[in-house]
């Protein structure tokens, strides 16, 4: 997802993830109706309401809209990308607004809190997804082991 | 009252569809021989386990009118790697009455999978807040 230009310039040292220190933000290609349906199917969930548009239409919404783990799970990648696929030991998320196919949403991370537990470093990320609008799809925090 | 205890095999092959359809291109998922799960990936479990692995929906509220409020992953130590059997068990932990922005109440119920080896040891939680709205959330949607 992240080139490698971004992934060298991001701060990811104990000494570099002071408090408020960010990641660079990363802003996804519009959300797709295929991209939902790849999701759905690498998880398993087939809700309907995610890929069927008359289904959608019938249950009162203008169409299709994101299942909230496909957005989740890219925040996730997002915050992998910057610290370590290895290092996490915590991700959270809490869902806001629905996002829409053609929605391109933004990710961003930020520090929030830095400790050393039992000898071990670590750091909390604050996180987010938001849309186009300016609407919040989500609000997110992650740990990391840090070394 | 808990769901009946299952078994997840963490799959290489699921760990690298998911790893790609969360738009990944991280080596630590997609070349590693044995890669670590993706943050998010033990929610699969959910959408193959049987209702008897659920706790009773009676206890949960009408999936009508259940909204995805919020999701958690706790490890301890690294996500398990591709090649790990766990079993899960999922109960609810806590809930709650809670008055809504448009006014009416709300209900949120905290569902909790535990992951563990076979021989007993905490490998990493699930956690999932789930809405249970006063009506359908067609007429009001706030989450997915």
């Amino acid at each position: 997802m992240t080139n490698a230009t971004t992934i060298r310039t991001n701060p990811t040292t104990w000494d570099e993830l002071q408090l408020g220190v960010t990641a660079a933000p990363f802003t996804d290609a519009p959300l797709t109706r295929t991209d939902f349906v790849r999701y759905q199917g690498a998880s398993g969930d087939m809700n309907p309401i995610h890929h069927d548009e008359q289904f959608a239409r019938a249950a009162g919404f203008p169409t299709v809209f994101a299942v909230g783990m496909l957005p989740a799970g890219i925040l996730a990648t997002y915050a992998t990308d910057w610290l370590g696929a290895a290092n996490i030991r915590r991700f959270q998320v809490r869902f806001g607004e629905q996002a829409w196919p053609d929605d391109v949403l933004t990710y961003t991370g930020r520090v929030a809190g830095r400790r050393e537990e039992n000898g071990r470093r670590l750091v909390d990320v604050e996180l987010t997804a938001t849309r186009q609008t300016g609407g919040v799809h989500l609000r997110g925090s992650a740990t990391f082991i840090v070394t | 009252m808990a769901g009946a205890p299952f078994t997840m095999e963490v799959e290489l092959g699921k760990i690298r569809e998911f790893a790609r359809a969360t738009k990944s291109s991280n080596p630590g998922y997609l070349t590693a021989d044995v890669p670590v799960s993706p943050a998010t990936f033990l929610a699969t479990a959910a959408f193959w386990t049987g209702p008897e692995n659920a706790p009773p929906m009676e206890e949960i509220g009408d999936p009508a009118r259940i909204l995805h409020g919020e999701q958690e992953f706790v490890f301890h130590g690294e996500p398990p790697r591709a090649g790990t059997r766990l079993v899960g068990q999922t109960r609810i932990a806590n809930s709650y009455d809670k008055r809504g922005k448009r006014g009416g109440s709300m209900r949120l119920v905290e569902l909790v999978t535990e992951f563990r080896t076979p021989e007993g040891r905490l490998v990493a939680e699930s956690k999932t807040t789930v809405i249970v709205t006063s009506q359908a959330p067609a007429e009001g949607p706030t989450a997915s």
